[in-house]
């Protein structure tokens, strides 16, 4: 389709990266490369709705629309996120996941 | 027709001046505040006689008779629009008479009141409790409707609550007042069931068409009901309950007493010359269904007003305490008015007996606020209640002493003073219909002379005692209220009562029967002679007496054991058997449940609290393989 580029491929990367983040997203400590991993994850779906909008309704925007709506939401959910990192480095001078448990029982 | 509207400020008058005081009362002196509840009172008390004398003299009669006037009426409560409760103002003539009473009694004790409490904490208080004590007393006479009488019944309850109880450190006047609320409330629970019995079966609270005795409202609820007594006569009787808890009928007499510990001219307003006689003034409000519709229940109440009578005179032989001794005599002419009310019938000369109890309740609220008004300034004199600590006080108090001399001719029943007139038609009304009723009047009338003139004899005669400090007359502001009762103790007795205060408002002719007047006033003199012998001076002659009737004087001077009694019967079967057990079970099996249920949650909650880690990782972990446990089961099914 996107001259000799087929669909399956795009898949394929769309999934091997989605795994990728989620694999970051359990196993890493640091809260920034979760926060990473977690971009990851958005962006493999970002692909996936060009690439079905490009085979499906090679006329229409729609998907586009939606990539672009999910940078931005992904942009500002990045500034809170990064903002809230900053504090609990601030009250505990530690980003480690796995030592921050203050909200357990 | 003249607009009587005006009477409505009679009774908004306290009520305004019980929340200034009340609210703003620290504001002042204390002196200030007296005479600004006592000059409230004296407006209501003129605007009351303007009342008077405009009723009776000046507006029309219909037919010859007093009509029944709604002065002013609006609607309170609305609950549908042929059930509603209104707040208004009644005139016919028992309420115009006790609307006299009332300010004029209570106008003295607010005079007296401004000397007597001097330097007491709580001055203003005092005053302002007073004046709503007024405020709902003058609510509760001029009462349009059965309700409205209720509402005033227990404000009037409530204001002797709080004066009972006016020196609240002390525990022995909490527990009197705790004690007459709880006993009048006890009561009131009977008068509200009347009520309800009575306004189910009538579909009316007016007391003008419920009185009405050629009306619609009396001809219902004659058929049997329960135990052979008809729906009105319970009704009547539930309603007479509630008439005897507030005038200390027998048996539940045993509050007023103890009421004595609030300050005397407390005693002289509320337990002696207005609030008592609240339960007379209800029966004779209905004693046209009573005479009508449940003679069975104006019997009840001719028996129970004379053993009343009978058993509190003789207790009151007995007492020490000098307030004691007047609450029993309060007690006792209060029976003596419903014996009265009991007897009579409806209409001219048969409603005799009617006439009688009103007048004698016009006349004993003067002699009897005098009694106690004289008492609170022996009292303020010697510092005692005991009248074994007092004697010789006549030299000392002069005008107490003749007052109270006074007084005590009026309540003995010695012409011309007022007591004569009133006990007099009692008597005749009471001969004409129950000889045995007379019987046992006769014998009060005689008991009463006795036990006022021991009680006088034993303060301002016999031995001087030793006071702490000589005995001096109580301040004027304290004795013109004594010498305007005492006058009005001698001439209240010429009021023709036959002419104005009757039970169908038509005047009739009455005379003083010689044949009745005669005796009685023999029995009299002959209470007051024994009294004389046994106490002028100092005798053994009383211990004497007192050694030959033994057991029977114990048991009176332990008022029969009637505390006694109500104590093991609340105590002991009450407390004990009854509420111990349902205490036991609200205890153990209600709360037991309850515990219970939270004890499960508590430990289930402790076990599994431990899923939440705070490892963000691990619930992460849950997430992601519940996602692909639901996708892989999605792709089976698509497959299958």
């Amino acid at each position: 389709m996107f001259e000799g580029v087929p669909l399956t491929w795009f898949l394929i990367v769309a999934t091997i990266m989605f795994f990728i983040g989620i694999y970051g997203f359990l196993v890493r400590k640091n809260l920034i490369t979760i926060l990473m991993s977690l971009e990851l994850i958005l962006n493999s779906v970002n692909i996936n709705f060009v690439a079905f909008n490009k085979l499906l309704y090679p006329q229409h925007m729609e998907g586009m629309f939606f990539t672009v709506f999910v940078i931005a939401v992904a942009a500002a959910e990045a500034s809170v996120a990064i903002a809230i990192i900053i504090n609990i480095y601030r009250r505990l001078i530690n980003i480690d996941v796995e030592r921050i448990d203050e909200m357990k029982y | 027709m003249i607009n009587f509207s005006y009477t409505v400020f009679i009774v908004l008058i306290p009520l305004i001046f019980f929340v200034l005081l009340g609210f703003f009362g620290n504001k002042f002196k204390p002196l200030v505040s007296g005479i600004i509840g006592t000059s409230g009172l004296f407006i209501s008390f003129l605007l009351s006689c303007y009342t008077a004398y405009q009723y009776f003299f000046v507006v029309p009669k219909i037919a010859g008779a007093f009509p029944k006037l709604i002065a002013y009426n609006t609607v309170w409560l609305r609950f549908t629009d042929t059930l509603h409760i209104d707040l208004g103002v009644l005139l016919d003539p028992i309420s115009v008479m006790m609307l006299i009473v009332i300010t004029t009694v209570s106008f003295m004790v607010h005079l007296y009141s401004i000397g007597y409490m001097k330097g007491e904490k709580g001055y203003e208080r005092f005053f302002s409790f007073l004046s709503l004590f007024t405020f709902s007393m003058l609510g509760l006479v001029i009462a349009t409707n059965i309700f409205q009488m209720y509402i005033f019944w227990e404000l009037v309850g409530v204001s002797s609550y709080l004066l009972i109880g006016f020196y609240y450190e002390k525990d022995s006047a909490v527990a009197a007042s705790k004690k007459a609320f709880i006993v009048t409330r006890f009561a009131d629970l009977g008068f509200l069931i009347g009520i309800l019995i009575l306004s189910i079966t009538t579909k009316t609270f007016d007391f003008i068409s419920l009185t009405d005795p050629k009306g619609p409202a009396l001809q219902q609820g004659s058929s049997i009901l329960f135990l052979g007594l008809s729906t009105m006569t319970w009704s009547m009787i539930f309603v007479f309950m509630g008439g005897a808890g507030k005038s200390a009928m027998f048996p539940l007499h045993i509050w007023l007493p103890d009421a004595m510990e609030g300050p005397t001219p407390v005693s002289a307003l509320i337990h002696a010359a207005t609030m008592v006689v609240a339960g007379v003034y209800l029966v004779a409000r209905m004693f046209p269904i009573f005479v009508i519709s449940a003679p069975a229940a104006l019997t009840v109440v001719a028996y129970v007003g004379a053993f009343t009578s009978l058993f509190a005179a003789v207790i009151a032989c007995t007492q020490y305490d000098i307030k004691r001794v007047l609450a029993y005599s309060t007690m006792s002419q209060i029976g003596y008015m419903m014996l009265a009310l009991g007897v009579s019938g409806y209409g001219g000369h048969e409603g005799l007996g009617y006439m009688a109890s009103m007048f004698h309740l016009f006349t004993h609220a003067f002699f009897k606020a005098l009694l106690f008004l004289c008492a609170g300034a022996i009292i303020h004199a010697v510092h005692t209640n005991y009248m074994t600590e007092m004697g010789g006080l006549r030299k000392h108090l002069p005008i107490t002493h003749l007052t109270f001399l006074i007084a005590c001719f009026a309540i003995a029943g010695i012409p011309p003073f007022a007591g004569f007139f009133s006990k007099d038609e009692i008597l005749a009304a009471a001969f004409e219909n129950n000889k045995l009723l007379w019987a046992v009047e006769y014998a009060v009338a005689g008991i009463t002379a006795f036990y006022m003139f021991r009680l006088y004899y034993r303060i301002f005669w016999g031995k001087e005692q030793h006071y702490s400090h000589p005995p001096h007359e109580a301040p004027l502001v304290m004795t013109i209220p004594l010498m305007l009762l005492a006058v009005g103790a001698i001439l209240a007795g010429l009021v023709p009562f036959q002419n104005l205060v009757t039970s169908d408002s038509l005047p009739f002719e009455n005379h003083i029967e010689l044949g009745i007047a005669i005796p009685s006033i023999l029995i009299a003199l002959l209470g007051i002679g024994i009294a004389t012998i046994f106490y002028r001076k100092e005798t053994n002659l009383p211990q004497k007496i007192t050694r030959t009737l033994g057991s029977f004087y114990t048991a009176a001077y332990h008022k029969f054991y009637f505390d006694e009694l109500y104590l093991f019967i609340t105590k002991k079967i009450l407390f004990d058997r009854v509420s111990t057990p349902v205490a036991w079970f609200d205890r153990h099996i209600v709360d037991g449940m309850m515990n219970g249920v939270s004890y499960v949650t508590n430990s289930v909650s402790g076990r599994i609290k431990g899923f939440q880690s705070g490892q963000l990782q691990q619930y992460a972990w849950v997430f992601v393989s519940g996602a692909i446990a639901l996708a892989l089961a999605f792709i089976y099914l698509w497959t299958l």
